[in-house]
C-alpha cells in the first residue's frame, strides 16, 4: 500500500507539470485514453520487475535534470552524407527552416502538431493503439505518458517503395530542455521505408515510435543515439508485423548518462521477420538499457535480437530480452544474443534473457556473455605490426560486427562503422 | 641478423616453471636455421619470447636483431623491425576480414618505417599475385581472419602474411604440421621464393621432410630450454633415424 501510494504521488507530481496539447477529435480521444493508462499504471519505481537494473527516477522526475551542451568537434552529424529527406527537431520542436521539403514519392509525411488538429486521420488506428497493446504483460508507463502529452512528431504513411530514407535529426540546444516526440509509421502492403534517427533529443527525451508493417512490407530503422554525455532518454518502439513482412531496427548508442530503449514487437502474420540489434559504447557515466519483447503470434516467423555493448570506466549495460512464443506460433525460429566487452574491470553488465514458449515445434536459442578482449588475438595482430590501440579498436569492431551486420544498407552501415571508429579513437587509452 | 645469448625465461605467473635455460643462437643474414627438439622443450616459447607475447618473464640473457635489443620493444615494434612469426596455432579473429587485417598490418609497418602507405588498389593487386602462388582462393581472403579455415589453409595464410610483410627475420613454428604433401610443397616454395641474402629463417619442425624442401644451413637440437647440438642438414637425418634419446644421453 505504501508503495502504491508513493507511486501515485510521484505520478501525480509528474502529471502536474504537463498539459495535454490542443487537438482535433481523433487525437484528443487517444490522448485521454493514454492519460488513463498512465494513472492506472503509475510511473515506474526501482521495485518494478523490469526496472531493477535501471533507476527510472531521473526519467520520472517532475523536472528534467540538466544536461550540458556538447561540442562534437569535427565529427560530422550522423547520416550527413546519405541522400535523405531530413526533418530537424530542436529540443523536440520541429524546425521547418532547417528541414528538407517532406516530399517523397509513395510516402506521405505530416507533422503530428498539424495532422492532430483534424477530426479524423489514418493515424487513429496506430497512435496509442500499438502502445496500449504493448502494455501487457509488461507495463511501459513512459510510453503511455508520451502518448498522452507528446505535442510533436511525424506521421508517415508509406504506399510504395521509398526512393530514399526519411531521417529525423534531433538537436539538443538547451541545457534544461525536456521533450517528447511521438511518431507513427504505417507501411501499406508491399511498401518499403528506411527511417533514420540521430542525435540527442533534449536534456531529457521521451520518444515513442509506433510502426504498423502490413503484409509483405519492409521497414528498416537505424538510429544513432548520443553522443551528448549528460543527456537522458527513454525510447519505445512498438511494431506490429504482418505476413511475410520484414522489420529491422538497429541502434548505435555512444555515451549518454541514461538510455532506456524498449522495443516491443508482435509478429502477427505468418512467415514474417523481426530483427532488433544494438551496438552501445560507453565510457564513464554511461547507463544503457535495452529492453526487448518479441512476441511470436503467427507461425513460421523468425526473430533475431543481437545486442553488443562495449563498456569502460564504470559504464553500465543492461539487457532484458524476451521471446514469447504463443500457442499457434509453430515453426518459430527465435534467436537472441547479448554480449558485453569489458575494456577494464570497473564496468558492469546485467542481463536478463527470457524465453516463454507455448508451442511445441519451435526453435529458440539465447545466450549472454561478458568478457574482455581476447589477449591471444590481440597479440596476433600486434605481432603483424598493428599498434596496440589500433589492434584494440579492430578487436572491438570485430566484437560489434555481428550487430552491425544487421544493417541492410552498406552505405548506412559504413556511416555507423565510421562513428564507432571515431568513438574508439577518442576513447582509447 | 639474430643474436641470442644465454636467454633465460620463465612463466610470469609461476617462476617455478623455467622454460628457456641459457639458450644461445646466432643466425647470419641470408641463412636458414632449423630447430628440432622433443615436445615441451621450449621451441614455441622461444618464438613467443622473441616476438613479445605476454606471460613470459626473461630473467637473464639478451636477444638482438641487427644489433637492436628486441626484448625492450613492443610486439608491433619488433614486427616493424623485421621480425615475423608464423604461429604454430594461427589465431581466429571473427569479425575482422582477412584483407582488412593484412592491409592494416602492411600499412602499419610501412608507416612505422616512414614509408608511404599502400593504396587499396596496389595492395589488392599484390595480394592477388601472392595468394595465387600459394593457391589461396579469393573467397578465403574475404572471410574473417582464419575463421572456418582448415588447418592447412591457416598455415598457408601465415605464409601469405609473411610474403606481404617481407620481414627480414622469419620464424616458422611447425608450419608443416597439418599440411598434406602438396600443401607442404607449396609452403616450402613460398618460403624458398623469399630466400634472399638479406633475409634469414628459423624453421621449427619435428619432421625432416620439410627440410628436404627448405634446405637448412644449420640445424639445432633443442632440449629442456637450450640447444644441445648444432650441426648441418645431416643432423636432421640423424634425428629422423634415431630420435632424441641418444642426443639427450650425450648431454646428460
Ligand atoms: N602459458 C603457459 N602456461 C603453462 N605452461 C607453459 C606455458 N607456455 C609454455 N609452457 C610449458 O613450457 C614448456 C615448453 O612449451 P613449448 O610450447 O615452448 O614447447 P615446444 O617445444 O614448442 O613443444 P611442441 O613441440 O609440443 O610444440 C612446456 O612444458 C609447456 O607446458
Ligand atoms: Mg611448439
Amino acid at each position: 500500500m505504501a508503495v502504491a501510494s508513493a507511486r501515485q504521488t510521484d505520478t501525480a507530481a509528474r502529471l502536474a507539470t504537463l498539459a495535454a496539447p490542443d487537438a482535433g477529435t481523433w487525437l484528443r480521444g487517444a490522448r485521454a485514453q493514454a492519460l488513463e493508462r498512465v494513472k492506472t499504471l503509475g510511473l515506474p519505481g526501482r521495485r518494478d520487475e523490469y526496472w531493477k537494473f535501471t533507476d527510472p527516477r531521473d526519467l520520472a522526475a517532475p523536472i528534467a535534470p540538466r544536461a550540458a551542451l556538447f561540442d562534437p568537434g569535427d565529427e560530422a552529424p550522423a547520416f550527413d552524407a546519405i541522400d535523405r529527406v531530413n526533418l530537424v527537431f530542436r529540443d523536440g520542436v520541429f524546425d521547418a527552416g532547417a528541414s528538407d521539403d517532406p516530399a517523397l514519392a509513395g510516402v506521405e509525411i505530416e507533422m503530428l502538431s498539424r495532422a492532430g488538429q483534424a477530426d479524423i486521420h489514418w493515424a487513429r488506428d496506430v497512435f496509442g493503439v500499438l502502445e496500449s497493446q504493448g502494455q501487457a504483460p509488461v507495463p511501459r508507463p513512459f510510453a503511455a505518458l508520451n502518448s498522452a502529452f507528446a505535442a510533436e512528431g511525424v506521421l508517415i504513411r508509406v504506399t510504395g517503395r521509398a526512393a530514399k530514407p526519411v531521417a529525423l535529426e534531433y538537436i539538443h540546444s538547451s541545457e534544461a530542455s525536456d521533450a517528447m516526440l511521438h511518431h507513427c509509421v504505417k507501411l501499406e502492403s508491399g511498401a518499403e521505408l528506411t527511417l533514420l534517427e540521430s542525435g540527442p533529443l533534449a536534456a531529457r527525451g521521451n520518444i515513442v515510435l509506433e510502426v504498423d508493417v502490413a503484409d509483405g512490407a519492409r521497414f528498416h530503422h537505424i538510429r544513432a543515439q548520443g553522443r551528448d554525455p549528460e543527456c537522458r532518454v527513454a525510447t519505445h518502439v512498438f511494431a506490429r508485423i504482418g505476413a511475410q513482412a520484414l522489420f529491422k531496427s538497429f541502434t548505435l548508442s555512444a555515451n549518454g548518462a541514461l538510455t532506456r530503449n524498449e522495443v516491443v514487437v508482435d509478429l502477427q502474420g505468418a512467415d514474417a521477420s523481426a530483427h532488433v540489434a544494438g551496438a552501445a559504447v560507453g565510457d564513464g557515466a554511461f547507463h544503457h538499457d535495452d529492453t526487448v519483447f518479441i512476441t511470436h503470434t503467427a507461425p513460421r516467423c523468425e526473430s533475431r535480437q543481437v545486442f553488443k555493448k562495449v563498456l569502460k570506466n564504470g559504464a553500465r549495460g543492461v539487457f532484458q530480452g524476451k521471446i514469447l512464443v504463443r500457442q499457434g506460433a509453430q515453426k518459430t525460429d527465435g534467436y537472441q544474443i547479448s554480449q558485453a566487452l569489458m575494456l577494464d574491470d570497473d564496468s558492469q553488465f546485467l542481463a536478463k534473457p527470457e524465453l516463454e514458449i507455448y508451442a511445441d515445434d519451435v526453435q529458440c536459442s539465447h545466450g549472454s556473455t561478458t568478457g574482455a578482449i581476447d589477449e591471444t588475438a590481440l597479440f596476433y595482430l600486434r605481432s603483424r605490426g598493428v599498434p596496440l590501440r589500433q589492434a584494440q579498436a579492430l578487436m572491438v569492431l570485430s566484437f560489434l560486427a555481428q550487430a552491425l551486420e544487421e544493417i541492410a544498407d552498406p552505405v548506412i552501415a559504413a556511416d555507423i562503422q565510421a562513428r564507432l571508429e571515431g568513438w574508439l579513437d577518442r576513447h582509447s587509452t | 641478423m639474430l643474436e641470442i645469448k644465454n636467454l633465460h625465461a620463465e612463466l610470469e605467473e609461476d617462476s617455478e616453471v623455467k622454460i628457456l635455460r641459457g639458450l644461445d643462437l646466432s643466425i647470419k643474414a641470408g641463412t636458414v636455421h632449423a630447430i628440432m627438439g622433443p615436445n615441451g622443450s621450449g621451441k614455441s616459447t622461444l618464438s613467443y619470447v622473441l616476438s613479445g607475447r605476454g606471460g613470459y618473464k626473461v630473467t637473464a640473457g639478451s636477444a638482438t636483431l641487427d644489433g637492436v635489443d628486441l626484448l625492450a620493444m613492443e610486439p608491433e615494434e619488433r614486427a616493424a623491425a623485421g621480425l615475423f612469426l608464423a604461429f604454430q596455432y594461427p589465431v581466429e579473429i571473427p569479425g575482422v576480414g582477412n584483407m582488412t587485417f593484412l592491409r592494416t598490418a602492411v600499412n602499419a609497418q610501412r608507416k612505422a618505417r616512414g614509408q608511404a602507405e599502400m593504396s587499396a588498389a596496389e595492395f589488392l593487386k599484390a595480394v592477388r599475385v601472392k595468394a595465387k602462388e600459394l593457391q589461396i582462393d579469393a573467397e578465403m581472403l574475404k572471410r574473417p581472419v582464419n575463421v572456418g579455415f582448415s588447418g592447412g589453409e591457416k598455415k598457408r595464410n601465415e605464409i601469405l602474411q609473411m610474403a606481404m610483410l617481407e620481414p627480414k627475420m622469419c620464424i616458422l613454428d611447425e608450419t608443416d604440421s597439418g599440411l598434406d604433401v602438396d600443401a607442404m610443397k607449396l609452403v616450402a616454395d613460398g618460403v624458398n621464393a623469399l630466400r634472399d641474402a638479406g633475409r634469414s629463417f628459423l624453421v621449427i619442425t619435428h619432421y625432416q621432410r620439410l627440410l628436404d624442401h627448405i634446405v637448412p644451413d644449420v640445424v639445432h637440437i633443442m632440449s629442456n630450454g637450450r640447444m644441445i647440438r648444432t650441426g648441418g642438414a645431416e643432423l636432421a637425418l640423424e634425428v629422423e633415424r634415431n630420435g632424441y634419446a641418444d642426443l639427450k644421453a650425450e648431454v646428460a
